[in-house]
C-alpha cells in the first residue's frame, strides 16, 4: 500500500533530508509516492523519480508560494484525505515535523516524529530517538493513517529508479491559512558556520571567562575553523547560544573536533558525535569527553591550547 | 499581556542516560530534575514580556506531584501563577498530553479571560514529540509556529523570528497566538533569594486532568548503539603540541 513522501523544499530547492525519507518510506513498500507543496517545487520530478517515486503529486496555490506551517500542514491533511495512503512520511527537521504536527492536529491522528527503523511492510511498530538521539524508544502506532518523521541521517539517501508519473491534486486551501506564512527573510551572510566548519574548537566551564576563549579563537582562526561551546558556557554568558555544541544548540560534523575543558555530558556528546574525530583536552583523565574521545591530551587547556597555536606557526615559519 | 507557558519536568542525566530493569523509563534514582532548556527560555520569555508590556504571566504543567519543583522554579524568576495537572505516572502521550493542556486552557480563560500567547518549547528534552504545541494551537484555532528566537510585540500582532539554514524567517502572527521557542532567544536568569522565597508562597492551582490515551503508545526503552573507541592518550601538558600538530598534519589539515 502506498506510502505517501511530502518534500521538504525551500522555495523549491529540495533538503537532503527529503530522500532520505524517500529511502525510508521504501523500506516500508515499493510504492511510493510523493508530494511537493507549491509550484516552486515542480521542478523536483525528475530527482524524486530517481529516489523511488512512483507518482509525484504536485499542489499548486498562492498560500504555497513560500513556507508557512499551518498552510503546509492544513495541504498535508487534504492530500492524505484524498489519496488515503498506508502513511506519509516527511523528515524529521524542524520543518518536517512542524508541518506533520500541524497534519497530525488536523487529521486528529497521532503523530511519531524522529524515528529510524520500520518492520518491513509494517508502520504499527515504529523505533524512534528521544533525548535527541541519546536514547531509543520501540513504540507502537495504531492509526488509519499512519504519521511519521523519519530521523536525519537515520536512512541514506540512495537512488532507486521510479516511473515519476506527474499528477496535480486540487485542494481547497483557505487564505487565512497565510496568517503563519514566511513574511520576511534576512540571508545568511557567506562562510563556515558552525554547522559546517571542517574544524571546531570546542571550549567549557574550563575555559572559565569570556576572555579565556581569546587563545581558541586563535588556534581555530589558525585552521580556518571555527569555535563552539558547551551549554555551561552559554548558561554563564561567556558566548553566545549561537556557538553552542549539542541536544538544544547546534550539531556538528567536522573533520576534527577539539574539545577543550568539556566534560562530555551526553547532551553535548550528541551534537558532537557525528565528528569524524575528537580530540580532548582535559585534566581529568575519566572525563567522559575523554574515555569517548579518539585522541587526548591530559592537562590544562590553559596550556595545551597556545603551546598548539605556537607549534602551528613554527612549522609553517611564521 | 497574558501569558502562558507550558512546560516538562524531565531528568537531568550527566554522562549516560540509564534505563530501568523493566525499560519502561530512564532510572532517575541517582538523578536531579530540571525543566527542559528551551522551555527555561520560555518562561525567562513570559516574564519579560510581562515586565515590557505589563500584565501577568502564569506557568503550567502536567505531571507528577513532584513538577511543583519546577512550577516554583518558574514562580522564583518572576511567573505570577503556577497550575499543576497532576497525573500519577511519569509522562502521558502526545494527543493525550494536549487534549488535557488544552481543556485546562479553557478552564483558565473562562474563569480569568483569554491568554494574549500560550509559549511552548521547540520540543519536550525527553520524548522530543515536536507536537503538542501544535496540537493545542489547533485546537484552540490560535496561529502557531515553531522554532522562535525572537518576539517583539507590535500592536495586535507578535513578530517571531527563527533560523533556517538559509538564514532567518521572519513571521508576522496576529495575537491571540501560541510559540514554540528555542534556546537562544534569551539568557534566563538566576533566582534571586528574594524570588525563591517569594515562589514558596505562591498558591498552585491543580486542575486534574481527564483526557482519552491516543494512538502511539511507547513499549520499551532501548540505548542507543554506542560507539566504542580506544582513546590514544597524545601526551600530557603543553609538550603534547607537537604530537597534535602531527595528527592535524596527518588528517590533512594543516593547510
Ligand atoms: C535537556 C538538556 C539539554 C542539554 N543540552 C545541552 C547542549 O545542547 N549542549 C551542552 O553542551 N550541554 C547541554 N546540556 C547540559 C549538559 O548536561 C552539561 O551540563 C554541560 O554540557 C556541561 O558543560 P561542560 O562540559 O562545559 O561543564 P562541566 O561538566 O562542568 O565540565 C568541565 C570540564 O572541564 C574540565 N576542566 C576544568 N578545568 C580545566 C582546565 N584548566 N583544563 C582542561 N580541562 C579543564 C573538567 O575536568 C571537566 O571535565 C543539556 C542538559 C539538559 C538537561
Ligand atoms: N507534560 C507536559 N506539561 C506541560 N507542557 C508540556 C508537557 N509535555 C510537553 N509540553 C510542552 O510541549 C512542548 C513540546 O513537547 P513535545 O511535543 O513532547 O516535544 C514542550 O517543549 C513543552 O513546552
Amino acid at each position: 500500500m502506498t506510502v505517501l513522501v511530502v518534500i521538504e523544499h525551500d522555495r523549491g530547492t529540495i533538503s537532503p533530508a527529503s530522500l532520505e525519507a524517500l529511502a525510508a518510506a521504501r523500506s516500508i513498500d515499493s510504492d511510493v509516492h510523493a508530494l511537493t507543496l507549491g509550484a516552486a517545487a515542480d521542478g523536483a520530478v525528475a530527482t524524486l523519480a530517481a529516489h523511488g517515486a512512483a507518482v509525484v503529486h504536485q499542489v499548486h496555490d498562492d498560500v504555497l508560494a513560500d513556507f508557512g506551517p499551518e498552510a503546509w500542514g492544513e495541504a498535508v491533511a487534504q492530500a492524505a484525505r484524498a489519496l488515503q495512503p498506508q502513511g506519509v512520511l516527511t523528515c524529521g527537521t524542524d520543518r518536517g515535523n512542524e508541518v506533520m504536527a500541524q497534519a497530525a492536529a488536523r487529521l486528529d491522528l497521532p503523530m511519531v516524529a524522529n524515528c529510524i527503523s520500520f518492520a518491513p511492510g509494517d508502520m504499527s511498530s515504529i523505533t524512534r530517538v528521544r533525548w535527541g538521539g541519546s536514547l531509543l524508544e520501540q513504540c507502537s502506532l495504531d492509526a488509519s493513517t499512519k504519521l511519521v518523521t523519519v530521523s536525519p541521517h537515520a536512512f541514506e539517501a540512495t537512488e532507486a529508479a521510479a516511473a515519476g508519473a506527474v499528477s496535480v491534486l486540487s485542494l481547497s486551501l483557505d487564505p487565512s491559512l497565510a496568517r503563519t506564512v514566511v513574511a520576511e527573510r534576512v540571508e545568511r551572510a557567506a562562510g563556515v558556520t558552525l554547522a559546517t566548519a571542517p574544524l571546531v574548537v570546542g571550549g567549557g566551564r574550563g575555559v572559565g571567562s569570556a576572555e579565556a576563549f581569546a587563545p581558541l579563537e586563535e588556534l581555530a582562526a589558525a585552521l580556518g575553523g571555527v569555535v563552539g561551546c558547551s551549554r555551561a558556557v552559554t548558561n554563564n554568558g561567556w558566548r553566545n547560544h549561537t556557538d553552542q555544541v549539542g541536544q538544544t544548540g547546534t550539531r556538528i560534523a567536522p573533520d576534527l573536533y577539539m574539545a577543550c575543558g568539556i566534560s562530555g555530558a551526553i547532551q553535548h556528546w550528541v551534537g558532537a558525535m557525528a565528528s569524524k574525530k575528537i580530540l580532548a583536552i582535559n585534566t581529568d583523565p575519566e572525563a567522559n569527553m575523554v574515555t569517548k574521545a579518539d585522541y587526548a591530551v591530559i592537562g590544562d587547556l590553559h596550556k595545551v591550547v597556545p603551546a598548539i597555536t605556537a607549534e602551528i606557526r613554527r612549522r609553517r615559519g611564521s | 499581556m497574558r501569558v502562558l507557558v507550558c512546560v516538562k519536568r524531565v531528568p537531568a542525566p550527566g554522562a549516560r542516560i540509564s534505563i530501568t530493569a523493566d525499560g519502561q523509563a530512564v532510572d532517575t534514582a541517582y538523578l536531579a530534575f530540571t525543566t527542559s532548556p528551551h522551555e527555561e527560555c520560555a518562561v525567562e520569555e513570559a516574564v519579560q514580556l510581562v515586565e515590557r508590556h505589563g500584565g501577568e504571566s502564569t506557568v503550567l504543567t502536567l505531571g507528577p506531584a513532584e513538577a511543583d519543583e519546577q512550577l516554583r522554579y518558574a514562580a522564583s524568576i518572576g511567573v505570577n501563577k503556577a497550575v499543576l495537572l497532576p497525573i500519577d505516572t511519569a509522562d502521558w502521550d502526545p494527543q493525550r498530553t494536549a487534549a488535557a493542556i488544552t481543556a485546562a486552557i479553557r478552564d483558565l480563560e473562562a474563569a480569568d479571560g483569554p491568554f494574549d500567547l500560550v509559549l511552548f518549547g521547540n520540543e519536550s528534552a525527553d520524548a522530543g514529540n515536536f507536537q503538542i504545541g501544535v496540537r493545542v494551537a489547533y485546537a484552540l484555532g490560535r496561529p502557531v509556529v515553531n522554532g522562535i528566537k525572537g518576539i517583539e510585540v507590535e500592536g495586535d500582532a507578535l513578530r517571531a523570528r527563527r533560523e533556517s539554514d538559509a538564514g532567518v524567517e521572519v513571521y508576522r502572527v496576529p495575537l491571540p497566538a501560541v510559540l514554540g521557542v528555542k534556546e537562544g532567544i534569551n539568557l534566563p536568569r538566576y533566582p534571586t533569594l528574594k524570588g525563591r522565597l517569594a515562589s514558596k508562597k505562591v498558591e498552585v492551582v491543580q486542575i486534574p486532568p481527564h483526557a482519552e490515551p491516543g494512538g502511539q503508545q511507547m513499549v520499551t526503552l532501548l540505548q542507543a548503539a554506542e560507539q566504542v573507541s580506544q582513546t590514544a592518550i597524545l601526551g600530557n601538558g603543553p609538550d603534547a603540541a607537537s604530537a597534535v600538530v602531527d595528527l592535524l598534519e596527518e588528517l590533512g589539515l594543516l593547510k
